[in-house]
């Protein structure tokens, strides 16, 4: 479990986060949602420890990231996976190499082990013969799920995604978000997931929390999300017309439902 | 010009943070193989052109100045042996390698940083410092002086070259010239200002590359900068070490 307790962060004059606290639940995955410019980045870098906060804490299983040692926050660090936006794959690096290098880092395993291991997470996010191609030479959906992989190689405790669909098409972006709701329920990782993609909200969230301009608006799930009377969620929910409809037949639907 | 003591005291403190302890050494040792290749290797073409063309260059325009009979022709090959171990190759040399290398560090690393390479290495918990700049500071320390002295030979030949196939000396006169009132320590300081030049470099570049914050324009602009402040550094450097060393 990972709570984040009061934290604030400014740029300059600019305060991005405002005393936000919530809770992020073990085992189920965690999405981040508000606009563009609502601080949903700087908060998923906050709680990795890539941002320093202005004030608050992130406590990891009840220890503050912030207040641990150098050899603690490593340590702490290993056990976490990250997806980020771009996929951050090593240019230089194949496929296989990109997979094999926190291995290659931070156990002893041999050569066979570890290429055994690198295999066992490629097929995980189905991905084959791709072994020794470079990042260059994919496609953005293979991009992410080579990132999976490299995330998971490692079998992290605490999964981070930072809008893993930006960028790809909306079939793409949902066996993006099956693998990582397969992968959290499977390795029972705290998953944390910035995102903008409907899809993925009413998919994937088992915990939802909603910033708005550096606050913590709403938090809820993918159920209590439909019946949300904040206007400003709303807005960001359900900002298209065939969304609005989606919604109105939904709880139609439902009503109708439980009437017979 | 308290961004400048600010960028100072950024550059100290990344100096600082890169000595830690490694991960795991292997991974590492193969780094800094890969960066000796790649900056070793991968500068060997300009550095041998640059070096005969200079010997070559320095012994026509020598001759063409040194007209008095009373002049003896060994001493163009003296001037070219003192002046290639002084100053051509390891400061025009090292400013080209300044273009050379710097440029590649400071784009790879800001390349990284905008990527999110380097931010992907962090949460790993990998001290991206010690993993990505070290290396390349260790690598250059060690490959630049190799450089600069296979420069300084290939710059002799290139003026051997040029005097004897345009008849401006022969052979005996060259080797004389090259024998003549060899002061040791000139090779010293050649070296020594290669050593410099290869932190100069190496670090300097290191420094613009790692805190690029931006986008495609802001890498180009971070390596520009470095190749500029790499120069200029590398100027006053030199100014300094003859200074004191001479």
């Amino acid at each position: 479990m990972i709570e984040v307790k009061n934290i604030s962060k400014s740029f300059g004059t600019k305060n991005v986060l405002n005393d936000v606290s919530c809770v992020m639940e073990s085992g189920r995955i965690n999405l981040i949602i508000g606009t563009s410019g609502s601080g949903k980045t700087v908060l998923l870098k906050c709680m990795v420890g890539l941002m320093p906060v202005d004030k608050g804490e992130v406590l990891y299983e009840g220890a503050d990231f912030f207040q641990l040692d150098e050899n603690a926050r490593k340590e702490l660090r290993t056990q976490i996976g990250m997806l980020f936006q771009g996929s951050a794959l090593f240019d230089s690096l194949t496929v296989e190499h990109n997979v094999m290098f926190p291995l290659d880092m931070f156990t002893k395993k041999t050569l066979s082990e570890k290429k055994k291991r690198v295999n066992e997470v490629l097929d995980r996010v189905n991905l084959k013969d791709t072994n020794l191609k470079y990042p260059a030479e994919l496609s953005g959906g293979m991009k992410k799920r080579v990132a999976l992989a490299r995330a998971i190689v490692l079998n992290p405790k605490y999964l981070f995604c930072d809008e893993p669909n930006s960028g790809l098409d909306p079939q793409t972006s949902l066996v993006i978000d099956k693998l990582i709701d397969e992968i959290t329920k499977e390795y029972n990782i705290t998953t944390i997931m910035n995102t903008h993609d409907m899809n993925t909200v009413m998919e994937s969230g088992d915990h939802i929390v909603y910033l708005h301009q550096g606050m913590k608006r709403w938090e809820g799930n993918k159920h209590d999300i439909i019946y949300s009377e904040d206007e400003y969620l709303n807005q960001f929910i359900f900002a298209s017309d065939f969304l609005k409809d989606a919604k109105r037949m939904r709880i139609m639907n439902e009503a109708t439902r439980n009437t017979k | 010009m308290i961004k400048l003591l600010e960028h100072f005291g950024k550059y100290l403190l990344m100096l600082k943070g890169m000595f830690t302890k490694p991960e795991n050494a292997r991974v590492y040792w193969k780094e800094f193989i890969h960066q000796c290749n790649e900056i070793g290797i991968g500068s060997m073409g300009i550095v041998v052109i640059i070096s005969l063309f200079l010997g070559a260059v320095t012994t026509i325009q020598t001759a063409y100045q040194l007209i008095s009979p009373l002049v003896q022709k060994y001493v163009i090959a003296q001037i070219i042996r003192d002046s290639t171990f002084l100053e051509l190759s390891p400061t025009v040399v090292c400013i080209v390698l300044a273009g050379v290398v710097g440029s590649k560090i400071a784009s790879e690393l800001g390349n990284m940083r905008v990527s999110e390479q380097i931010d992907a290495l962090e949460i790993m918990g990998i001290n991206t410092k010690t993993y990505l700049i070290l290396p390349k500071i260790l690598a250059s320390f060690i490959v630049i002086p190799c450089l600069i002295t296979i420069s300084m030979f290939l710059s002799i030949w290139g003026g051997y070259l040029a005097g004897t196939l345009s008849g401006i000396m022969n052979d005996q006169q060259f080797t004389q010239g090259l024998t003549k009132d060899f002061v040791t320590f000139n090779l010293t300081f050649g070296l020594i200002k290669a050593f410099t030049f290869a932190f100069i470099i190496s670090s300097i570049s290191a420094y613009f590359g790692y805190n690029v914050k931006g986008g495609a324009l802001e890498i180009g602009r971070a390596s520009t900068t470095s190749v500029v402040v790499s120069c200029i550094l590398i100027l006053f450097a030199d100014y300094g070490l003859a200074a004191l060393l001479l």
